[in-house]
């Protein structure tokens, strides 16, 4: 069957099983977008920016586990994809995104919306294709759905130029990739697995760290069954939230920078830590000479090149977390631990992290926490990169797989609402809460066109604080409390929602908080919340930079409250 | 830690920008490379990189693993502590006098060199071997004037079957 590029790309999409494509067009995807119309099965979502189309992908994938697929033009538009492209390389989602490129004939002369995507994006993404026959496109498509779906996800571009769209070549769909080179290892070795069981046994004061490769492999059954079978406490990584049930007597919560106190002292008095499908990342470890210092280390892990990269490993696991795990269940020992687990709960309560303080200032911690109340820790949460997202770690109680959905290797501000976008696509019968904060809204808040348009019912949180906050909060810790270029001012949200025909409602009192997150949740269709908080508060504890886990700064008892910073709003 | 010279085979796909690949990763983890040669091999579309690169263990150890990521590189071997012949050709562009001339000559003798170009004031010599004699070489050549190099890079084979 003969048929052209774009006709070949549609068949490729549709036999990998891709539904949506979130995408921008232009001049060289004209012949492309034109071919789309013959195939309704695929679902297009136009997005406001491009870099919302990669987003939107990142966050689809985060939320389905299927690829996210995004669509940009040539030169700017395939330029506006890269800060997505970065974004979702970094947490290993599995993206794939498209470019058109100019004709060939004009490839390297600098022709108009002429840019080298492939050459731009060779060091964040897991690997790249320029397409330059019509009879490679399908060939293409297969390896990189391949490549993005197995080992440690990733993210895949595909470059094609506007004349391979339209020339044809023989359709056929191949069966097989042959990637000689490309051969990910996911069985665990069994000696390595029986050296971990040895020492999980013998441990006396063992720690779990569970990162994103236990949601990626869906290890969720087989870490609980390892945690309960040993009665280990489970910790995770910013990544790692939702993974493990966080009403579970075993879970714990956070570590790293902005971990939880008392996860930061367990994991600095273990004598075992199981790293599973965790990267060892700085603001995870903080610094890494006192990392765990009393603790044999079993990583385990499907990218060989993550083991003793940041750390030093005793066992090294590589392979995938839902088999290695599935193994080391067999084989591990029951326990109790009931000392170790008594000590971290009193741990716990001496330095309760997560208290809120009383009183009637509207503090973004207080808002978060009412949200998990009334959403029952059943929503699909998504953050962007800040104070706001530091909260929505610590005080939103994750009961589902896989709830948490936010920016962490990149720390990308902005990335909230169009992932929110995706994430509500992906999972549309589910409640989708996006959780801003103001710098991050307005970076990205052109893409309530696209939810407006969509009509997609997600549920838009904005922490306004009038700050750059966590830029803030660095300034005031340690840089003498100079605040330069971190007091932001706004629009007014409340306008900028009616202007999309987004219903929204404006918080400044505590005692309002739980009434408009009930007339938010209840309403059919997107909403937007924002709620004027507390200026100055900061994110507790803290772990500052350069010192290491057990240096926990703690909440001051009483903290300075500044005012407002008064803008012209 | 130590610094040691490693000496890598990577086998590749011969596909554009592998070379690009290869370079933007050594440049973005900030590994060192002594040399890199590629060039065709027995096989179609697979070619072959001579790696050269310097650090301690734990650099070593992580150059492995990314090049490994690769999905253009087929396979890759580290050969450091293998039985192999390695050999690099250099091409050295002497000053030369009718006085120095025979001298020269000379030691082109000793190191089974060529001398493949003779001009009135220079001669270029051709000399391959192991890095050691080609430094050697260089070292003796100095004082006469040296006016050019160029090195092709280390290429290297394991002996008998084993790559």
């Amino acid at each position: 069957m003969k048929l052209n590029g774009a006709q070949i790309v549609c068949e490729s999409l549709i036999r990998e099983g891709v539904e949506v494509i979130f995408g921008y067009p232009g001049g060289v995807l004209l012949p492309f977008y034109d071919t789309l119309l013959q195939y309704p099965q695929l679902r297009h979502i136009l997005v406001r920016h491009e870099q919302g189309a990669a987003h939107a992908a990142d966050g689809y994938a985060r939320a389905t586990g299927r690829v996210g697929v995004c669509l940009a033009t040539s030169g700017p538009g395939a330029t506006n994809l890269v800060t997505g492209i970065a974004n979702a390389q970094m947490d290993s989602s599995p993206v794939l995104a498209i470019t058109g490129q100019v004709v060939r004939p004009l490839l390297g002369k600098d022709g108009f919306q002429e840019v080298d995507i492939t050459g731009i994006t060779l060091p964040i993404t897991k690997h790249n294709y320029l397409i330059m026959d019509a009879g490679d496109v399908a060939r293409t498509f297969k390896e990189a759905f391949h490549i993005a779906t197995t080992g440690r996800m990733g993210t895949v571009l595909v470059d094609i130029p506007k004349d391979v769209f339209t020339d044809e070549a023989e359709f056929q769909y191949p069966a097989k990739v042959s990637l000689p080179g490309y051969k990910p290892v996911t069985r665990g070795h069994p000696a390595q697995i029986r050296k971990a069981t040895e020492l999980i046994n013998r441990s006396l004061r063992p720690v779990i760290i569970a990162g994103r490769g236990v949601t990626l492999s869906r290890a969720f059954d087989e870490l609980k069954e390892l945690a309960e079978k040993a009665q280990v406490p489970v910790i995770t990584t910013l990544l790692g939230i939702s993974c493990f049930p966080e009403n579970h007597v075993l879970s714990h919560g956070m570590l790293g920078m902005h971990g939880l106190a008392h996860v930061n002292m367990a994991v600095s008095h273990a004598d075992l830590v199981i790293a599973i499908g965790m990267r060892f990342d700085d603001r995870a470890t903080a610094m890494v000479s006192g990392f765990a210092p009393q603790a044999s280390v079993i990583h385990i892990d499907i990218d060989p090149a993550e083991i003793g990269k940041n750390v030093r490993v005793d066992i090294p696991i590589v392979g995938d977390s839902k088999n290695v795990l599935r193994e080391l269940c067999k084989l591990i020992e029951v326990n109790t631990h009931m000392d170790w687990l008594r000590q971290l709960d009193t741990w716990q309560h001496e330095h309760p992290s997560t208290a809120i303080r009383d009183g009637h200032d509207l503090l973004p911690q207080y808002v978060i926490s009412t949200i998990s109340d009334i959403t029952d820790g059943d929503a699909v949460i998504v953050t962007g990169v800040g104070q706001h997202q530091m909260w929505s770690a610590q005080h939103y109680c994750y009961k589902k797989p896989n709830s948490l959905i936010s920016s962490g290797g990149l720390g990308t501000m902005g990335f909230e609402l169009p992932a929110a976008v995706g994430a509500k696509v992906g999972r549309p019968d589910e409640p989708v809460w996006c959780i801003c904060g103001d710098g991050g809204f307005q970076m990205t808040m052109q893409e309530l066109g696209t939810i407006a348009q969509e009509r997609l019912a997600v549920k838009v949180v904005i922490i306004n604080n009038g700050y750059l906050g966590m830029v803030r909060q660095w300034q005031d810790l340690f840089y003498g409390r100079r605040y330069i270029a971190t007091p932001l001012s706004g629009p007014d949200f409340q306008k900028i929602a009616e202007a999309y025909g987004i219903r929204a409602l404006r918080v400044t009192e505590r005692g309002e908080v739980e009434p408009a997150v009930r007339t938010a949740m209840d309403h059919d269709g997107p909403f937007i919340l924002e709620f004027v908080v507390e200026p100055e508060e900061n994110v507790y504890p803290m772990v500052p930079p350069g010192a290491s886990l057990a240096d926990i700064i703690e909440p001051p008892v009483r903290q300075t409250l500044g005012a407002m910073p008064n803008f012209n709003l | 830690m130590t610094q040691d010279q490693h000496t890598m085979v990577a086998l590749v796909a011969d596909r554009p920008g592998v070379l690009n690949r290869v370079a933007s990763l050594f440049r973005r983890r900030g590994f060192n490379i002594d040399s890199i040669a590629v060039g065709h091999t027995e096989q179609k579309g697979v070619s072959r990189m001579t790696i050269v690169v310097n650090g301690d263990e734990a650099t070593i150890e992580q150059v492995r693993k990314q090049l490994d990521k690769v999905i253009d590189v087929i396979k890759l071997s580290d050969i450091t502590e293998s039985s192999i012949v390695d050999r690099e050709l250099a091409l050295i562009k002497v000053r030369s006098t009718p006085e120095t001339r025979s001298e020269i000559m000379q030691i082109v003798d000793i190191f089974r060199a060529k001398i493949v170009d003779v001009a009135p004031d220079s001669v270029i010599i051709e000399v391959t071997g192991d890095t050691d004699k080609i430094d050697s070489l260089f070292n003796l050549l100095h004082n006469f004037g040296i006016k050019e190099m160029a090195r092709s890079g280390r290429l290297a084979m394991t002996r008998g079957s084993n790559l």
